[in-house]
């Protein structure tokens, strides 16, 4: 007996996005697609899992939503004619009348995508995006998604409630972006996979430094994402930066779960098979030349890939990428990361120039200018203002792992300062 | 067809007429009807109005069978609706293309809300 938790969590999001479709309703889709799993787990343990599982639920899901809204009829009119979402093509399930929908379930690949771009709709907020993505399209149910994200269960809950109130009320479209829009539509459903993806790679709060549950959905999305839209390249970037990153995990983290850092970590320990297919995506993109910020950064973590040891990173490439990734998105984390990569290059000194020649008000209450700041300071600059940078950098961590990755490299910094003083000390 | 109210707002205080004989108003008013024939020929147009200033409301407030009058507006805070567009529009999307073109000729932020069906 195959794992159903499994076969939900694969299913879950295609199956949703079809019963959506089918009934014009992201609530009865929800519920519809639950009890069809509901009694997939009561009749598959004797009955065993038919040949194509998704098939199976999404077909018990649509027959019993019909058969409940049949028993409710007084509450047909209202669901399908006021809370429908709007499709404008699938004309035959856009028809009120419910015989209409005892049609066979035509499972479009396209659905998913019109769910993806449904769920991370400009007109909602980021959080609720990223939580509307996952419970519909990653299966996580409230709990799980308020546990990942650590809010309270009834906050994720009501932002849920709300998310899904605001599309209908605003009759949200169902379907693919035009071409006109659609630059600016897939870049919010990369942005929100890459949030979900950041925020399991690096907890912002929480005591384990890494969430696999919502790195490896995260990916799972950019792969579903690559396959529905094969010729936008910033998908593929996506995926490969993804990849790319996830490779690293197991080096991440030391035994006693603190946390390594890229320079420091055991590369005989990263994932060859994610950094192979990393690779491969990459060198596709890069065939293709139409470079985009989901590229670069994925061509930037394919050098570091490259690299046996740190010491044979190949900084000056990485330096030229975040040009290339700067020219496109003139942000302040993007200069603070090519300054670092200098540091790398032409030395700390150099790097601590580039970071004082950065417009640093956006970044005051940015952690990772601070511990990055700091560790060039360490190397290159005057010890007191290196531990006054730790101070901060600490002070804006949330991540307990991270902050006593931080704590030690404080330490080292400060008892280097003492030992400094001791040598000027003998000498004099 | 879904309806939607477009709402242009003014984030300055708002308490006195806008000066109509600016070039920049002008301009506004001009690119401003240029729209609302754009909406009509496109079957969106319902309803549209420039709202004389903030100061110039009055809130009437009904409790227990007495009517009572204040000075308005009702919502003190700086942002103020200076003018409204009802328009009907196939979906959100749709009604967010008219609000881009509304805010372009207006020079400010528009809410989009959707009416009760």
């Amino acid at each position: 007996m195959p794992d159903l938790a499994e076969i939900f969590r694969g299913e879950a999001g295609r199956c949703t996005a079809t019963l959506i479709r089918v009934l014009g309703d992201i609530d009865l889709a929800e519920d519809a697609v639950a009890e069809a799993f509901a009694i997939a787990a009561e009749q598959w343990p004797t009955t065993g899992v038919p040949p194509n599982p998704g098939g199976w639920i999404t077909t018990t899901a649509r027959n019993h939503a019909i058969d409940r809204l049949r028993r409710e009829s007084t509450r047909t009119d209202r669901h399908l004619a006021a809370l429908r979402l709007e499709t404008d093509d699938m004309q035959p399930d856009h028809d009120p009348e419910l015989d209409a929908l005892d049609g066979f379930v035509d499972v479009v690949p396209d659905d998913q995508l019109r769910l993806m771009f449904l769920c991370c709709h400009p007109a909602l907020a980021t959080d609720a995006q990223v939580a509307l993505t996952l419970r519909l399209l990653g299966g996580l149910d409230t709990p799980e998604i308020a546990r990942a994200f650590v809010v309270p269960a009834p906050t994720l809950a009501q932002r849920i409630v709300r998310a899904k109130r605001k599309l209908r009320d605003n009759h949200a479209p169902y379907r693919v972006p035009h071409a006109a829009e659609l630059p600016e539509r897939l870049h919010a459903v990369l942005a929100t996979i890459y949030l979900i993806y950041t925020e399991g790679h690096t907890a912002t709060t929480g005591d384990s430094l890494t969430r696999v549950d919502l790195s490896r959905e995260a990916i799972r999305l950019a792969r579903v994402l690559t396959e529905l839209m094969p010729d936008e390249p910033e998908a593929v970037g996506l995926l490969a930066l993804t990849l790319l990153s996830e490779a690293r995990r197991p080096a991440r983290t030391a035994p006693d779960g603190s946390m390594i850092r890229l320079a420091d970590q055991d590369r005989t320990q990263w994932d060859r098979m994610l950094i192979s297919e990393g690779h491969t995506l990459v060198r596709a993109c890069l065939r293709r030349d139409q470079p985009g910020p989901f590229q670069i950064q994925a061509a930037i973590a394919a050098v570091h890939a490259d690299a046996t040891t740190a010491a044979a990173t190949d900084w000056s490439q990485i330096v030229a990428l975040y040009d290339q990734l700067y020219a496109m998105r003139p942000n302040a984390v993007i200069a603070l990361n090519r300054a670092v990569a200098i540091g790398e290059m032409r030395g700390a000194a150099a790097g601590l120039d580039a970071l004082d020649s950065l417009d640093v008000t956006l970044l005051q209450d940015y952690q990772p200018y601070h511990a990055a700041r700091a560790d060039l300071l360490a190397r290159a600059g005057p010890r007191d203002a290196a531990l006054a940078a730790y101070d901060r950098a600490i002070e804006l961590t949330a991540n307990p792992t991270e902050r006593r990755f931080l704590d030690r490299q404080r330490k080292a910094a400060a008892d280097r300062t003492k030992a400094s003083a001791a040598d000027e000390e003998s000498t004099s | 067809m879904p309806q939607y109210l477009l709402s242009v707002w003014f984030d300055e205080p708002y308490d006195d007429d806008v000066d109509l004989s600016t070039p920049e108003t002008q301009r506004q008013m001009a690119q401003t009807a240029e729209l609302n024939a754009e909406m009509e020929r496109a079957g969106a147009w319902v309803f549209v109005a420039g709202l004389r200033p903030a100061s110039s409301a009055t809130v009437v407030r009904a409790a227990g069978g007495d009517v009572s009058m204040t000075d308005g507006p009702y919502a003190e805070t700086k942002e103020q609706m200076g003018g409204l567009w009802v328009i009907e529009a196939a979906d959100l999307d749709a009604a967010l293309d008219w609000a881009a073109k509304a805010a372009t000729v207006c020079g400010r932020p528009i809410e989009v809300r959707p009416t009760h069906a």
